[in-house]
């Protein structure tokens, strides 16, 4: 007998996780954001070249695990749902590791009126709950400042050729691999210089990302060259995805087009669209901001983890 | 030719890379959620034994290297190659001293070690963690002094020069940690 049928994850960590559970919802009760439950399998599914979706079947179609209940979400606030969270399991297939697992609990909620920088004051407010150690310090950084900081640049005024200049000056490795996309230029210099020099002990906001990584943010009013997409770090390990929501059904539908004509180009296979999304921001999504967090990474956080496994009650189905 | 994609990478994958086998030590997936994903490598190189960090694109294929580990008996050493043969199929290879590194001096005939083979050559020969070899020469022994410290070189069968204690006498067999190279204990007959 092995000890493989343990679980990955101490007593104690998951005593402490469902602490947590219960002070997010708390939290949430208390601002009168309703929590609710979407399908986690849906015929429709993200388009995202980024992100692979697991698929299953019923009845000979193909349908497929969610990668966060984004879309289904919309559609409740679309329909007049007011403010809403939603804590659950998500897939994303491909992506294992110590800070990886291919499923993992998201929380995701939605403000109506908030702008970006108005839900990450909340996300402040909650994280402060959260987190057992006394003081906690946050930092706020725009996309734009961080380029230009650790390399002279503007990222939104650089070309490929400009981004492997800044690589070969500041003696950044070149992955095998690379080509001339600038977005996967821009995402290299990032993760390998950018989030890697975040002060250790302390969440950075980064905010305002380049226009051509919007997902589904909105572009910036004064700026379109941004987008008011933003994400969470601690440290270097990022934690949250959100956006000032993008609610232009067109902008959206082109949006879903060009990512299947990108998946299209790196034979990827196509994903069905969900138009019960376009048609719900059709009849008018309201304003709003959304985020997504990754309560496993959160938890690593917490309990000082350096393996996503050890936060996870089985954390180890994918490995071997 | 066959080849692995980097989300087929874990520990002990063998592929080639600047044309030289490599083993993978570590292999770390970094991706910001919506952008590019990458694989942070940590890998030995088989031929020099160093250790080397190389980032992929994530879906990058690799060229597989076709190594394998492979118990052998050695057999003689002709001045130029050392031969070992697979004590199953009796089949035979010769390696160059490259290959050997330090595990030559510890090795004498019927020495079961590890060959690893690169396209059927031997890349790298592996003595056990353990042999036994007879001193075949060596300071008298001073009687009595078992317990003090103090050390003295020997020469064992196979060539190599290790300290052992001043007890130890000529003719007689001891147990060697090849990987550190120290005497471990005298050997009963």
């Amino acid at each position: 007998m092995t000890q493989r049928w343990q679980p990955t994850a101490a007593l104690k960590t998951l005593k402490e996780r469902a602490r947590i559970l219960q002070s997010i919802r708390a939290f949430f009760d208390q601002r009168n954001v309703l929590e609710v439950e979407t399908p986690v399998i849906s015929r429709a599914a993200i388009t995202d070249p980024q992100i692979e979706s697991f698929s299953t079947q019923f009845h000979q179609k193909d349908f497929y695990l969610h990668t966060s209940p984004e879309f289904y979400m919309k559609r409740l606030l679309a329909s007049g749902s007011g403010d809403i969270y939603q804590i659950v399991k998500v897939f994303r297939d491909d992506e294992n590791g110590k800070n990886h697992n291919p499923e993992f609990t998201m929380l995701e909620w939605y403000r109506l009126g908030f702008n970006h920088h108005q839900l990450m004051d909340e996300m402040e407010l909650l994280l402060s709950r959260l987190m057992i150690k006394g003081k906690i310090k946050f930092q706020r950084l725009s996309y734009q400042q961080a380029f230009i900081n650790q390399f002279e640049i503007d990222p939104f005024d650089s070309d490929v050729f400009q981004l492997k200049q800044v690589a070969e000056r500041f003696n950044i490795e070149t992955p095998q691999g690379m080509d001339d996309d600038r977005d996967m230029w821009l995402d290299w210099l990032m993760v390998e210089k950018i989030a890697a020099d975040f002060p250790k002990d302390i969440f950075t906001f980064l905010y305002d990302y380049p226009a051509s990584q919007a997902s589904l943010a909105r572009l910036d009013k004064e700026d379109s060259r941004k987008a008011n997409r933003f994400e969470l770090f601690y440290g270097e390990l990022e934690l949250a995805n959100g956006f000032y929501e993008l609610t232009d059904a067109d902008e959206q539908a082109k949006r879903f087009d060009n990512d299947n004509i990108v998946r299209q180009q790196r034979g990827q296979k196509l994903m069905p669209i969900d138009e019960c999304l376009l048609d719900a921001l059709k009849s008018g999504l309201p304003e709003c901001s959304g985020v997504a967090i990754g309560i496993d990474r959160v938890m690593m956080v917490i309990m000082g983890a350096d393996h996503i496994n050890e936060v996870i009650s089985f954390g180890d189905e994918f490995s071997g | 030719m066959a080849s692995y994609s980097t989300n087929e990478f874990r520990g002990g994958l063998k592929l080639i890379l600047d044309n030289d086998p490599c083993s993978i030590i570590e292999n770390e997936l970094v991706k910001p959620g919506k952008g590019q994903a990458f694989n942070r490598v940590k890998m030995r190189n088989l031929k020099t034994g160093r250790v080397l960090e190389k980032t992929f694109k994530s879906g990058e294929s690799v060229e597989a290297a076709d190594v394998i580990d492979v118990d052998m008996e050695f057999s003689y050493n002709d001045g130029e190659f050392w031969y070992f043969m697979d004590p199953n199929t009796f089949e035979q290879v010769a390696a160059p001293d490259s290959a050997l590194v330090d595990s030559g001096k510890w090795i004498k005939a019927q020495e079961l070690c590890t060959v690893t083979l690169w396209n059927g050559a031997p890349l790298v020969v592996t003595a056990p963690n353990f042999v036994e070899l007879a001193v075949t020469e060596t300071d008298p022994g001073l009687k009595g002094d078992t317990a003090q410290g103090g050390t003295k070189p020997a020469t064992l069968e196979s060539g190599a020069v290790v300290k052992v204690p001043l007890f130890i006498e000529e003719g007689e067999m001891l147990k060697v940690d090849t990987r550190s190279g120290e005497y471990v204990s005298r050997v009963k007959s």
